[in-house]
């Protein structure tokens, strides 16, 4: 065991541990926000960079302060390191570019995509972004695609973040779709539009940041915030078969797999929970599934505005 | 104890003198009040003949925008719904199609764009929400109706004609978006 501070409180976590993972075991504000990393997928972080701070004593043994950010999600802690994340001026204003940079291709198209209110983007950009654009040229655009008949990707919306490659790899048998070019260039694709078409391929969708890839069965039918998220349950031969079940009335809009405060796909019964395409496409009838009671929302989150069911869950999940 | 209205009278009933008795100056100085008010400027107007200039912040009737080329500027994103308070908008949402590129100005537009004039309590919330520059209040009174039916608004109650554009000038120098 190690012992870390991080913005003034101190903590214990294993060698090894990353950063990030042991912030967020405190949990709260000195969370770093992450766009790429994914705890629940390997090898996955360290390219996005939101998630850097500023490491103000390395080690017990060598207490001289790191010179450069680092990236928390794949810096291991050392025994007393001191690290400073939201008291830090340089973390912060650090942050503020590198959503800058974020932004630079990402279009403004909040009110058309389908991932507004539950976009990671969105809220960084709320939170650390700048008002203002200094960007003048064209922004790079594709036209949006269909990657088999249930997925849709608009690669203008991408960050580049590699962790639907990651969660193709990982979840399913083989990846139909990667990151070709290099540098400026470098956009997801498929093999000539080549559908991708596996039984977890729809996880691609909720590991997705922002908006690039998208549930085709629910393009444009409704808004995030006009839907009521019930957790449903149904027994699946594929997978937990838990998931959320995002409902408009007696209809269900889309299918989501339960996420947590990170916006990562919860762990169930020491189980990720991912769930398959059959449950997240085919079962829009409310008799496939138990509805076991409301999804509770941040408070805060555009999610729960002009809902006003009490509570039925004391411990509060947060689910973006 | 004395009334905090200070407006308490003591009710007397002493018979009434000779002149009260007489009624007739009572009578004429109530006349006079009469004859006063006629030679004042009249506080009301002959509506609809004459109409009041409305102030550039006034919030009547709803228009949906179109862009200088004719585009329908609503792009069905849901702010102005969820910041209503009254919760008079409702809309469903469509994808342009090819060869519409000239209706719509965005990828995604409302098929149907109601709202329930009955319910709206002109507060301008869904102006302020939209990011589109789609939605304005303007000096227009929604008019009477004989069934409640009626006042429930669609597009075509909505939506700018491309012949007659409705002016918003005036409307947009006001408030939040006259300071940027």
């Amino acid at each position: 065991m190690v012992k870390v501070t991080i913005d003034d409180v101190e903590i214990e976590v294993e060698v090894g541990t990353s950063i990030l993972n042991a912030a967020r075991k405190i949990g709260g504000e000195v969370v770093p926000p992450a766009m790429c990393y994914y705890s629940k997928l390997e090898s996955s972080g360290g390219k996005c960079r939101t998630c850097l701070v500023e490491v103000a004593a390395g080690s017990a043994a060598d207490p001289r302060p790191m010179p450069k950010l680092v990236a928390s999600c794949s810096t291991p802690v050392a025994d007393g390191m001191v690290i400073r994340n939201k008291t830090s001026d340089r973390v912060r204003e650090n942050r503020a570019g590198v959503v800058e940079f974020l932004l630079i291709n990402h279009p403004l198209d909040c009110p058309i995509c389908d991932q507004a209110g539950e976009c990671h983007l969105q809220d960084l950009g709320y939170e650390h972004g700048k008002a203002k654009t200094r960007y003048e040229e064209d922004r790079r655009t594709f036209d949006p695609i269909d990657i088999g008949d249930k997925i849709k990707l608009h690669m203008n919306r991408c960050i580049l973040c590699y962790r639907c490659v990651h969660a193709a790899d990982q979840l399913t048998d083989q990846r139909g779709h990667g990151i070709i070019n290099r540098g400026e260039h470098a956009e997801i694709s498929t093999y000539i539009e080549k559908a991708i078409d596996n039984d977890f391929s729809g996880n691609v969708i909720d590991v997705c940041p922002v908006g690039a890839l998208t549930d085709k069965t629910f393009r444009f039918k409704s808004r995030v915030w006009f839907l009521k998220p019930m957790e449903g349950e149904r027994t699946c031969t594929q997978c937990s078969g838990k998931a959320v079940l995002w409902m408009f009335g007696n209809e269900i809009y889309r299918v989501t797999a339960r996420k947590d405060q990170y916006g990562e796909v919860e762990d169930i019964d020491g189980k990720t929970a991912w769930i398959c395409n059959d449950c997240r496409f085919e079962k829009k009838d409310v008799s496939k599934w138990t509805i076991t009671g409301p999804r509770v929302v941040d408070r805060h989150s555009v999610i729960s505005q002009g809902k006003y069911e009490t509570k039925m869950n004391t411990k509060i999940k947060r689910i973006n | 104890m004395e009334s905090l209205s200070n407006r308490k009278k003591v009710v007397s009933d002493k018979p009434m003198t000779f002149v009260e008795r007489l009624y007739l100056p009572a009578i004429i100085r109530g006349m006079m009040v009469t004859l006063k008010h006629m030679l004042k400027r009249r506080k009301t107007i002959k509506y609809p003949e004459e109409q009041r200039v409305f102030a550039p912040v006034y919030r009547g009737m709803h228009v949906l925008k179109r862009d200088e080329e004719g585009r329908e500027n609503c792009t069905a994103c849901g702010l102005c719904a969820v910041a209503c308070p009254a919760e008079a908008i409702t809309m469903i949402a469509e994808e342009r199609k090819k060869g519409e590129e000239h209706l719509y100005r965005e990828e995604k537009y409302a098929e149907t764009y109601e709202i329930n004039m009955l319910r709206c309590i002109f507060c301008g919330l869904c102006e302020e929400a939209c990011p589109k520059e789609a939605i304005f209040l303007t000096d227009r009174i929604v008019p009477t109706e004989y069934e409640r039916g009626e006042f429930i608004y669609g597009k075509d109650m909505l939506v700018e004609k491309v012949d007659q554009r409705i002016d918003i000038t005036k409307r947009q120098g006001t408030g939040k978006r006259g300071k940027i």
